[in-house]
């Protein structure tokens, strides 16, 4: 039973790096760049989430009303006013400069909030419990989990059933035709970055509430979202829901061997999976 | 000078340190077919690249309905009203048949074309509306091509050699469909190796080479050795 029950949780858990991953994703998709400051995106969320929450009183996701739309202008002012101005057939550019930005929000965080670790409190939702078949299953990581499909189901629908989603295909596709098409690109990356922060927020305040969280630990939530990604094959987003569970399992089955070997398991199952099928389960991108 | 829909005043384009045009001078008059014809890397498709503004020049070098646009962005000139139908079709491969004509409308220019008026013209991409971009014949891709452009409801038509690798039959009814495409008074540049096609639709036209006007005038009122020599050069 307590290997059954590892696999539950994992699968829960497998929700969150899906969203962490989702955003990844949708940033690489349409416009080939890698954002090495992901991971410190959800971190400024999960702490702009504390404070609002904190400040006027709210419950953690009631709070993402708010830093949703925050996350998004700052994505969309982001993308405009310098990730834009990174991007050309060269993809070193993004990367450096994603990579300052990565230690320019660790080091303002650490300014402003200090390194001690800190937690949104879940309230009731964070002890309660349903019991499905002899498993206790958390309510929270549950809701996490439903929460990641309706995330993904969502960006599948603007991304192929809505204008936006087909600017963003066409860009991806062909830069200069869709400029032809009267799609500015610029904005069209603001708003791929806008939507993608989005995201980042709620699995932010997730993070939050399931774990402390200080202001270093988001590289390694970016490697878990990597890894999701990658497992998942290169621009399939319910791929990356696949590739966040088979990581969050093999997280947990890990640690149900030997409580070190948690992240070391799905850091192997990931290098295997890359060795046999380099792209991805189910990849969709080519090239 | 403001006769014209479309003015292009001494443009020079460059790619580089290499230059590609040398004072190009250019007009297309309202409801006006134009040929531009010349040899490969005489300059024809450097020249639509220019107008659409896929390439930004000085902006009084291109002059668009009384508007200088030489220094716009291709998505400004496209709201303007001028449409390019780029060489080699480069239809958006994630889009489906249909999406790729619904995007040419987006830029929320109103008038005569409509998705239904765009498959009255082409019925095939009706049948096909749903099939990948990529899945289409050759001249299926340009037909949606075309449609595409259409869509945004343009002043001005930029057809950039869309014979290019097509079979003469196919080429044939591209052609067929192009005065019902401009006889609600749209202006149009063709650009096209093939000589005599380009000089049988259109009123006027410019011969380029190497990257220079060599030879402009009425279609039809020049001797095939006069363009034969401002083609080649010889």
């Amino acid at each position: 039973m307590d290997w059954i029950n590892s696999i539950v949780q994992g699968v829960l858990l497998g929700g969150l790096y899906a969203m962490i991953a989702a955003g990844l994703s949708l940033i690489f998709g349409v416009m080939r760049l890698v954002n090495i400051a992901h991971g410190d995106l959800i971190i400024l969320a999960a702490y702009l989430g504390l404070t609002v929450a904190t400040a006027l009183g709210l419950y953690p996701l009631i709070a993402l009303l708010i830093i949703v739309p925050v996350m998004a202008i700052i994505g969309y002012i982001l993308q405009r006013v310098i990730l834009n101005n990174t991007l050309s057939d060269d993809i070193l550019p993004p990367l450096l400069v994603t990579f300052g930005l990565s230690v320019i929000i660790q080091n303002a965080l650490l300014e402003i909030y200090s390194a001690d670790p800190q937690k949104m409190d879940p309230g009731a939702l964070g002890t309660a419990s349903a019991n499905i078949g002899g498993i206790s299953v958390g309510l929270l990581p549950l809701l996490m989990f439903a929460t990641a499909i309706v995330v993904i189901a969502g960006l599948q629908f603007i991304f192929y059933r809505t204008a936006l989603g087909r600017a963003f295909r066409a860009v991806s596709d062909n830069q200069e035709v869709a400029q032809l098409m009267g799609l500015n690109k610029r904005h069209v990356y603001g708003l791929a970055m806008a939507l993608s922060l989005a995201v980042v927020a709620i699995a932010g305040i997730f993070l939050g509430m399931r774990t402390s969280f200080d202001p270093s630990i988001g590289g390694g939530r970016l490697i878990f979202g990597f890894e999701a990604v990658i497992i998942g094959g290169l621009g399939n987003l319910w791929g990356t829901l696949i590739g966040g569970v088979i990581l969050g399992v093999a997280q947990n089955i890990g640690a149900q061997i030997n409580p070190g070997w948690q992240v070391l398991a799905g850091h192997v199952v990931f290098l295997v999976i890359l060795a046999f099928r380099p792209r991805g389960l189910f990849p969709r991108m080519t090239g | 000078m403001s006769d014209f829909e479309l003015c292009v005043a001494q443009l020079e384009a460059h790619y580089g340190d290499f230059q590609a045009l040398f004072g190009i001078d250019f007009n297309v008059s309202k409801g006006e077919v134009i040929a531009v014809i010349g040899s490969n890397g005489a300059g024809k498709s450097t020249l639509m690249r220019s107008i659409s503004g896929l390439m930004t020049n000085g902006a009084s070098q291109v002059i668009f309905q009384g508007e200088p646009i030489g220094a716009l962005r291709a998505d400004e000139v496209a709201a303007r009203g001028i449409a390019l139908v780029p060489e080699g079709r480069q239809l958006f491969p994630s889009l489906s048949v249909e999406e790729n004509l619904i995007i040419g409308s987006q830029i929320g220019r109103t008038g005569f074309w409509s998705l239904q008026r765009v498959h009255e013209l082409f019925p095939i991409l009706q049948e096909r509306r749903h099939q990948p971009s990529t899945s289409l014949s050759g001249g299926q891709q340009q037909m949606v091509a075309i449609g595409r452009a259409l869509m945004a409801n343009p002043d001005l038509l930029l057809l950039d050699e869309v014979s290019l690798g097509l079979a003469p039959v196919v080429i044939k009814s591209i052609y067929e469909a192009l005065p019902r495409i401009i006889e609600g008074g749209m202006s149009a540049v063709i650009v096209e190796q093939d000589i005599s096609k380009a000089l049988s639709v259109s009123t006027r036209f410019y011969c380029l080479q190497e990257g220079r006007v060599s030879l402009e005038g009425k279609s039809g009122s020049q001797t095939r050795e006069e363009i034969s020599r401002a083609y080649f050069g010889v």
